[in-house]
């Protein structure tokens, strides 16, 4: 049961570090991009467009390529939040627009945008599928490794998961990486900080605010991929990512900014999810106040690190301003 | 070295901020934007649904304006985000960057319904809105005031913080909503009070929804002279302005930041008292509908003025009602009103860049090959 639990943990934690992970690198360029939930849509359904379409132009299921399968998918969602990436970048960095408002701007189109293909895309394309369910290439991402069922609760812990969720602990890991250890992230952090420093030190502030924040987004795009097509089995509907890129934002909180954290830290936030169906005699009424526990755990790391005021655990300092040269 | 190499190369362009603009100016950068807007959400309509763009266009105002029923609907609608808009607007004059709106109506919305639930058929009327009245301000005041009071004492991320208190609002109202839910169990709480109609908003000329339009008619009036015309809404004005120069003329920012919170908290509460008693009779987790988050977008659009703010919820409304219309008659996803008010927001948000920047070509590229 323990073992069952954890496992289901880090399932439920992989979008959230998908999300954070994507959500720090953007953060600390000085952006604060509130449309990572919208974004985290537009990934997931790209992705679904992709598949769906792939699926379609197959004859029987049975020939599906295991290759193509997982590439079309990957890609459609990597060009999909790359533009939603783009919008932001360009409506905050280029046109220097409020940064709270383009995001939640984009998260309303986002989220639409996923519910409205979600919903009309089978119509759209004339199909005669009852609704979007993409077993097949859903089986291509949910491939694991082969002898993980022989080990035991090590196997079903360690090694039971797919090939995206080594992903993202892969990218969290490079993430944090060049973050601390290399020239390009000691610049990036310096754009983050005090853009007027970094832009006298002679670093482009606008291409690193830019390309931080389209990879911050493409690494959030997979996240909603990754929901999709893995935890839920290839199957689309409405809203079913609810909230979870907001969570994704609170645990940048959590990790403190670090997506070296965010890696356990996702795990607990998947933990504390769905820890309301292991405890044993609640109500409903009650399994509703244990949903709150991430927001709450939240709220407290945001009160603890603003009281302590240690330096390396605080928001980018410039976080949700624009930068425009001349400004004083 | 030859003079050519030692020749300062200028940029094609710079970016300069703009001191002032003649209002028409303004205006028609904004006009514009909205038009451009139109035209790609009505390309986009078409693609979808392969039909003429003005009889897409005539549908959105028959959504809107087709029957005096969907004029009522579309007034209400209206009231409730401009309310709801006119809350989050002191505190995003002070640069608090409040987006907990949807979480601060929700618990006042929670708070009048635990008043017409336990009380309803207790109290008479008079009392009872009283009642009502009170305790939504009071809960939802506390609720905004809790982060407010965080970022004054410790400079907590407020941002972040409010963000947070949406979804512990949302499942408290969840909580209660399988705590009190009729039949038991099911987790809705249905028409509160359905018989008595203790605790409903009094219709005024046979008009159910009047009452609520006339209480934010008042409060927009209201909310524009205490921006404009009292010394609480100048402080508000220089702290947003400037915290150096607000501690510099010796105003006490930690009282002004609170106080103005506690207003904003206090006006969302007023937006929930009125969803749950004057149009919905009931309270469910999606009550607030995102308006928390759109009123921010509209405000904003309206450089925080209450007046402007009736053309931008106006703008938010209408597209909403006609692009929903639009799905229904297309047979679309209803989330299409959804990608059409997120389009206009980019343009409009895109259009404030060229009101306050201007952008100043080289002016003359031979010259200074010189």
């Amino acid at each position: 049961m323990i073992t069952a639990f954890i496992q289901r943990a880090v399932v439920q934690g992989i979008p959230l570090l998908f999300g954070s992970t994507g959500e720090i690198l953007t953060e600390k360029s000085g952006n604060l991009n509130l449309g990572i939930p919208g974004i985290m849509y537009v990934g997931g359904i790209s992705g679904v467009i992709g598949a769906f379409l792939y699926e379609q132009s197959l004859t029987s299921p049975a020939e599906i390529n295991t290759l193509l399968a997982v590439l079309i998918p990957t890609l459609s969602c990597i060009a999909g939040s790359l533009l939603a990436g783009l919008i932001y970048s360009f409506l905050t960095i280029t046109l220097r627009a409020n940064q709270n408002v383009t995001g939640l701007a984009l998260t309303t189109f986002g989220v639409g945008f996923g519910n409205f293909f979600g919903g009309s895309l089978i119509k759209l394309s004339g199909s005669d599928m009852p609704s979007i369910a993409l077993t097949a290439t859903s089986n291509c991402f949910r491939k694991t490794l082969p002898f993980a069922d022989n080990l035991g609760w090590f196997g079903e812990i360690f090694l039971s998961y797919s090939f995206l969720a080594y992903t993202a602990i892969i990218i969290a890991l490079v993430s944090s990486y060049v973050l601390n250890h290399t020239r390009v992230g000691l610049q990036l952090r310096a754009v983050g900080e005090s853009p007027t420093t970094a832009d006298a030190a002679g670093i482009n502030v606008g291409a690193y605010k830019y390309i931080a924040t389209c990879i911050g987004s493409v690494i959030a795009g997979l996240g909603g991929l990754y929901y999709v097509m893995d935890y839920a089995c290839g199957v689309w509907s409405n809203d079913g990512f609810g909230d979870r890129g907001w969570l994704a934002i609170a645990l940048v909180i959590f990790a403190v900014w670090k997506p070296s954290v965010s890696i356990l830290g996702s795990i607990l936030f998947g933990g504390l999810f769905i820890i309301h169906n292991y405890i044993p005699n609640l109500t409903v009424a009650a399994q509703e106040l244990f949903k709150m526990l991430p927001y709450v755990v939240t709220i407290a790391v945001l009160l603890i690190v603003s009281m302590r005021k240690r330096r390396e655990s605080q928001p980018p300092e410039s976080l949700g301003q624009s930068y425009f040269r001349e400004d004083r | 070295m030859s003079k050519k190499e030692t020749t300062v190369r200028e940029p094609y362009f710079h970016i300069v901020k703009r001191t002032s603009i003649p209002w028409w100016k303004a205006w028609t950068i904004r006009i514009l934007a909205v038009v451009a807007a139109l035209v790609v959400s009505g390309l986009i309509t078409v693609l979808l649904t392969g039909e003429d763009p003005f009889k897409v266009y005539g549908t959105m105002i028959g959504g809107s304006f087709g029957t005096p029923r969907r004029i009522w609907g579309m007034a209400q609608n209206l009231a409730m985000l401009l309310c709801v808009s006119l809350a989050v607007t002191p505190a995003f004059k002070m640069k608090f960057w409040n987006i907990g709106a949807e979480g601060q109506v929700l618990i006042g919305a929670l708070a009048t319904t635990a008043c017409m639930i336990k009380l309803g058929d207790s109290l008479p009327t008079p009392v009872l809105f009283a009642v009502m009245i009170v305790s939504s301000i009071i809960c939802a005041g506390i609720w905004a005031m809790i982060p407010a009071y965080c970022r004054a004492k410790w400079n907590t991320n407020e941002t972040l913080f409010t963000l947070m208190m949406n979804y512990i609002a949302i499942q408290l109202v969840s909580y209660f909503s399988y705590e009190w839910s009729v039949p038991k169990g099911s987790g809705q709480i249905g028409v509160i009070n359905s018989a008595s109609q203790a605790g409903w908003m009094p219709a005024i000329l046979g008009k159910p929804y009047l009452a609520n339009i006339l209480i934010v008619a008042v409060l927009t009036v209201l909310m524009y002279i205490y921006l404009n015309y009292s010394k609480q809404g100048y402080e508000i004005q220089i702290v947003g302005e400037s915290e150096n120069t607000a501690r510099y003329i010796g105003l006490n920012i930690k009282k002004v930041i609170i106080r103005t919170m506690l207003l904003s908290g206090a006006l969302c509460g007023i937006a929930g008292l009125l969803l749950v008693s004057g149009t919905d009779h009931t309270l469910t987790r999606n009550l607030a509908g995102g308006r928390g988050f759109t009123a921010i977008m509209v405000a904003w659009l309206a450089k925080f003025n209450p007046f402007y703010m009736i053309l931008t919820s106006f703008l938010i409304v209408f597209l909403q009602k006609g692009a929903t219309e639009i799905s229904t008659i297309f047979a679309l996803n209803n989330s299409f009103s959804d990608i059409i008010t997120g389009i206009i927001i980019f343009f409009i948000i895109g259009s404030e860049f060229f009101v306050n920047y201007s952008i100043k070509f080289r002016e003359n590229a031979k010259e200074d090959a010189k």
